[in-house]
């Protein structure tokens, strides 16, 4: 039978069984690594983000790949289309219903600001109804912009003050 | 296969009050408003137009009498043709029409959008509400008074009305309208800012 080398592996008697860190970076670790989206597919942006949920972007390998369709297990709500006004009550409901800690990324060009809908029928700017944390160009979007956008968000998520936050809370 | 002209005498023959309309491709017809079911259930079984492709309607905008036309556009299944039938509403200011779900089942919503978009009521209609914007909007948008930016108003949802505090507003409008213009290029044509004199900081020029 074969043993690993114990000098290149984990010692414990060296080491120990602690591993020290904060308290903030080891939630937002948690939550960097496990972002949970609530795809709000709205048009034709929901298309490219199933492209990025697809085996050729695979958003797995950024810890997003669980596509929640129940707010309720969803931590980042990607609003994928134009907003009309009569599913903006419905987008503010269902992010209403999402648990904390909840982030939104306005996908494209429509959820961002309306794009190329200006007209009495659409919402101009999803951030009129919900806060947006992360903005993405394009109509649509590349599935790239919107893991660029997704690593915005971690790199965003990673500097909060989660433990102060949870504990005024 | 029946020919433009053969459709069109057996029309006038039959419907002495329908008028040929001016049209570019198929065969089209003025009916008034009481014939136009008559004469779209002749069309369908003596004419073979078996299949309702569009209802819709046309604002000639508030100076104009009569106001409002409501529109049909029939196809044959079996000549492969056109038809295209023309009504114009008795009142101008509560436009009503006979509905042609009696005829097509499938008139039910051409017949609701046309109402949501036009406010056209047609009587004898099983379920007219609105269909495209929520069932409280107060406006016609697609009459011609109507400005393209919207009118503010609420939500549909009180709930969240009060928890957003904002609810619809006109869309900017700034160097716009945002259309496209016909007879240019595509690169030109394509809908954006056209008169940029004026923006959300300078007023529009009168």
């Amino acid at each position: 039978m074969v043993n690993a080398n114990p000098e290149l592996t984990y010692n414990s008697k060296i080491e120990g069984d602690i591993v020290v860190t904060k308290v903030d970076a080891a939630i937002n670790w948690v939550r960097n690594n496990s972002m949970w989206p609530m795809p709000m597919g709205l048009a034709c942006c929901a298309i490219e983000l199933m492209a990025v949920a697809a085996s050729r972007f695979d958003i797995a390998r950024f810890g997003a790949e669980v596509m929640r369709f129940s707010p309720r297990q969803a931590d980042c709500m990607i609003v994928a289309g134009t907003v009309t006004y009569k599913m903006a009550p419905v987008v503010r409901r269902i992010y209403d219903q999402m648990a904390e800690p909840k982030w939104v990324i306005a996908m494209g060009a429509c959820a961002s600001s309306g794009g190329m809908y200006r007209s009495y029928a659409t919402l101009q700017g999803v951030d009129r109804i919900v806060p947006v944390d992360v903005y993405v160009s394009g109509c649509p979007p590349r599935p790239e912009a919107l893991l660029d956008a997704l690593m915005k968000l971690q790199a965003k998520v990673k500097k909060e003050r989660s433990l102060s936050k949870l504990l005024s809370a | 296969m029946t020919t433009d002209v053969e459709i069109t005498t057996a029309v006038s023959q039959q419907f002495p009050s329908a008028t040929p309309r001016a049209s570019l491709d198929c065969p089209a017809f003025n009916v008034p408003a009481a014939e136009a079911i008559a004469l779209l259930q002749n069309l369908r079984d003596a004419q073979g137009y078996d299949f309702l492709m569009d209802v819709t309607a046309i604002d000639w905008s508030a100076e104009k009498s009569p106001r409002f036309t409501v529109v049909w556009h029939l196809y044959s299944s079996t000549k492969h043709t056109y038809v295209r039938v023309a009504a114009d509403c008795p009142s101008d200011t509560d436009p009503t029409m006979p509905t042609a779900t009696g005829l097509w089942a499938g008139a039910n919503w051409h017949e609701r959008e046309t109402y949501d978009m036009l406010g056209i009521k047609f009587t004898g209609h099983p379920d007219l509400r609105r269909i495209l914007m929520w069932d409280a909007y107060p406006y016609f948008p697609l009459r011609k008074d109507f400005p393209l930016a919207g009118l503010p108003t609420e939500l549909s949802d009180p709930e969240i009305t009060e928890e957003i505090k904002t609810g619809v507003i006109s869309a900017p409008m700034a160097g716009g309208p945002f259309v496209a213009t016909p007879g240019e290029p595509m690169s030109e044509a394509e809908p954006r800012a056209k008169d940029e004199a004026w923006n959300e900081k300078n007023e529009k020029p009168e």
